[in-house]
């Protein structure tokens, strides 16, 4: 028996071994499959639908309410995929399935430098026309000078609280961030888990220790990211749950696990609806935390390699016409990218209370972007989005 | 052109033997080892900074951070303890359940005790998942039950994923160790008590021995399924662990995480080799 057993064994390794080899070969050859890289043409002319559409999006970035209009107009089926992070958004359009994806700002530069987005001809999308100036032209949508998606929506993170148990309503990331506070909601406390987190930190030290000489959280030199990280590891101790599915903190906070937390509109929207009783620091009630808040600015691309170029094209233009956009940003509680969509909205105070056309209010509101070794100061000393989700392993523990 | 088939294969059996495994054994190498192939040579590769892309080549930069970074450590070794301790409670729990089955209960009771046991496995594992995030939950049926004592529930944790695994993978012990009880024939259980051995020696020196080997393959499977399992973990837990870890690099460092993803195999070569030291695998 034995040399039988030693007999089978050696053939087992043998074939394991030509396996590998052969792997081996084959992942050598396969070395140089980057086509691409730096964009194809921009589309010159709108041509036939191509009967689908296939989007990765926020939750609550398409609804049947305006994708089924869409459908009928167009005749482009429309397939959605809700993405929770910006890491997911990447990584999804990076399989080419995809037709285009409503990025965050720290999503769209690396789309864009790993060549997975198309410059989009803004001239092809009419109602780009009226969408509010200083959302054109952005970092987080302009690459030397070449457009590459259509503006969505903006908005700020939210600090939401369990109104029967969070006393007084705080108006400040103190009660997520300053140990001492933060300790009372000892595992009740709610944190988005995703490395871009470490941005929120950030925003409150500037505040809080301004020696610290924050200026971009998302641009942090050694110094100030080993604060930031400092503070969330005082933090973790007091996180009852890192959320990154919109549903799982819904249930969290609907079910007393969670009680004051850093959360989206959707979500508190969804509690709202739901008659739980949570609070939050929208910006409907003129108000951010006053340290102020990351938020998101959102894009519309087009995939390099988009299978439905001329169905994408129609729903980049129909997302921004005013009637839909407003639909949208009302649906999903941001502030419209599309100017025009002030005079649609339900609520005709929507724009005012959501401070859609007041530049100076954006100001505290740091939107997402991708951390970047080279920030600015000729030094590449920052630390890079490498570096970020490194220590978000490392804070978690 | 059948019959001509048929009269060529005649009298060649093991040509028929190896056209009727062909596809098969295409089947477990293509899907099964080359795959584990494709992890392996691409743990070595590396992402670019910038664009997040991956850069094939040949690197240990993620075996070196993978021992380097003490996080990793505390993840592995946080992983492979609850692993044990999962496998250790569903045996204690099983061994009693299938030895009732198995030599006690009546053909009836045999029946529907192993419909019992299967019935959990119908179900969907995420609807099993979700249940237990909502009985865990601070308003959930076990705090409901345990505050009229005083008492409170685990809640979210490290506890939790330790209480769901070991509900989610008893099944897969029970089954093998019942079978395994199955084969011990009764005559060799009343011989030992005619030579007057005690129940308590009796089960040591005779059945334990028997069932050993049963006992092993049911582990193998309350280990390795909690070793990667990272649904249960991030639903009912904030901790990372391996397959949590896994999933959070996976979008942005698929290296590392296939670097990650070669720990739990690591580990179960391991832990075979030492069920196989300890005699496992002689009576298979």
């Amino acid at each position: 028996m034995r040399g039988k057993d030693a007999h089978s064994a050696r053939t087992a390794w043998l074939v394991v071994a030509g396996l590998v080899a052969f792997m081996l070969i084959l992942a050598g050859c396969g070395g140089s499959d980057d086509d691409g890289g730096d964009g194809g043409e921009e589309l010159q002319k709108i041509g036939k639908g191509e009967g689908q559409v296939d989007l990765i999006s926020w939750a609550g970035y398409v609804e049947p309410e305006w994708a089924k209009p869409f459908e009928q107009k167009t005749g482009c089926t429309v397939n959605n995929k809700v993405a929770g992070t910006s890491d997911e958004m990447v990584q999804l359009m990076r399989t080419g399935e995809y037709d285009g994806v409503s990025a965050s700002g720290n999503a769209s530069a690396r789309l864009v430098d790993g060549g997975d987005v198309a410059p989009v001809n803004v001239d092809l999308v009419p109602n780009y026309e009226t969408v509010f100036d200083d959302l054109k032209d952005q970092p987080y949508n302009t690459f030397d000078g070449v457009h590459y998606g259509i503006p969505h929506g903006r908005g700020a993170n939210l600090l939401m609280w369990n109104s029967d148990s969070v006393e007084p309503a705080p108006d400040s990331w103190d009660v997520m961030l300053d140990p001492k506070v933060a300790s009372k909601y000892k595992g009740k406390i709610s944190a988005y888990d995703d490395p871009i987190y470490i941005a929120d930190a950030a925003v409150y030290l500037m505040t809080h220790q301004p020696d610290l000489g924050i200026e971009n959280p998302y641009e942090l030199n050694q110094e100030q990211f080993d604060a930031a990280v400092q503070l969330l590891e005082e933090q973790q101790p007091n996180v009852g749950e890192y959320w990154s599915e919109a549903a799982k903190q819904i249930s969290a906070f609907a079910n007393g696990d969670s009680e004051v937390g850093t959360t989206w509109q959707y979500q508190y929207f969804a509690l709202q609806e739901e008659g739980e009783p949570v609070a939050a620091s929208p910006a409907s009630q003129g108000f951010l935390p006053k340290e102020g808040a990351t938020g998101w600015s959102d894009t519309w691309m087009l995939s390099n390699v988009a299978k439905h170029p001329n169905c994408m094209y129609e729903w980049m233009d129909w997302i921004v016409s005013p009637k839909v956009n407003a639909e949208v940003a009302e649906f999903f509680g941001e502030a419209p990218a599309q100017s025009l969509s002030c005079d649609e909205t339900a609520d005709k105070n929507f724009c005012a209370k959501y401070h859609a056309d007041n530049p100076a209010f954006w100001k505290r509101v740091y939107y997402w972007q991708t951390p970047l070794a080279d920030c600015g100061n000729g030094e590449e000393d920052c630390k890079d989005y490498n570096d970020w989700v490194r220590a978000w392993t490392t804070i978690k523990g | 052109m059948g019959r001509r088939l048929a009269g060529f294969l005649h009298g060649r059996p093991r040509l028929q033997v190896g056209s009727l495994l062909a596809g098969p054994a295409a089947w477990l190498v293509v899907g099964y080892l080359g795959s584990l192939a494709v992890l392996l040579v691409s743990a070595f590769w590396t992402v670019d900074p910038l664009s997040g892309e991956v850069v094939k080549g040949f690197s240990l930069e993620n075996f070196e951070s993978l021992i380097n970074e003490p996080v990793y450590r505390t993840i592995i070794g946080r992983t492979v303890l609850i692993a044990a301790a999962v496998t250790v409670t569903d045996a204690l729990i099983a061994l009693p359940i299938a030895f009732y089955m198995a030599k006690v209960a009546s053909r009836r009771g045999k029946a529907l005790l192993v419909v019992g046991v299967l019935l959990p496995l119908w179900s969907s594992y995420l609807v099993k998942v979700l249940s237990w995030r909502t009985m865990l939950s601070e308003d959930g049926v076990i705090n409901w039950a345990l505050n009229p004592f005083g008492l409170e529930g685990p809640g979210y944790g490290i506890t939790a994923v330790w209480l769901v695994a070991s509900y989610l993978w008893l099944p897969y012990m029970i089954l093998p160790i019942y079978a395994g009880l199955e084969r011990i024939p009764n005559s060799l259980i009343s011989a030992s008590e005619d030579l007057g051995a005690k129940p308590l020696t009796t089960f040591r020196r005779v059945i334990l021995p028997l069932v050993f080997p049963a006992v092993v393959a049911g582990s193998i499977f309350t280990f390795s399924l909690t070793l990667g399992d990272y649904i249960a973990p991030r639903l009912v837990s904030n901790s990372q662990f391996i397959g949590t870890a896994i999933f959070a690099n996976i979008t942005n460092d698929l290296p590392f995480a296939a670097a990650l993803a070669l720990v739990p195999i690591v580990v179960m070569i391991a832990y075979l080799a030492v069920a196989r030291k300890l005699g496992a695998f002689e009576h298979i």
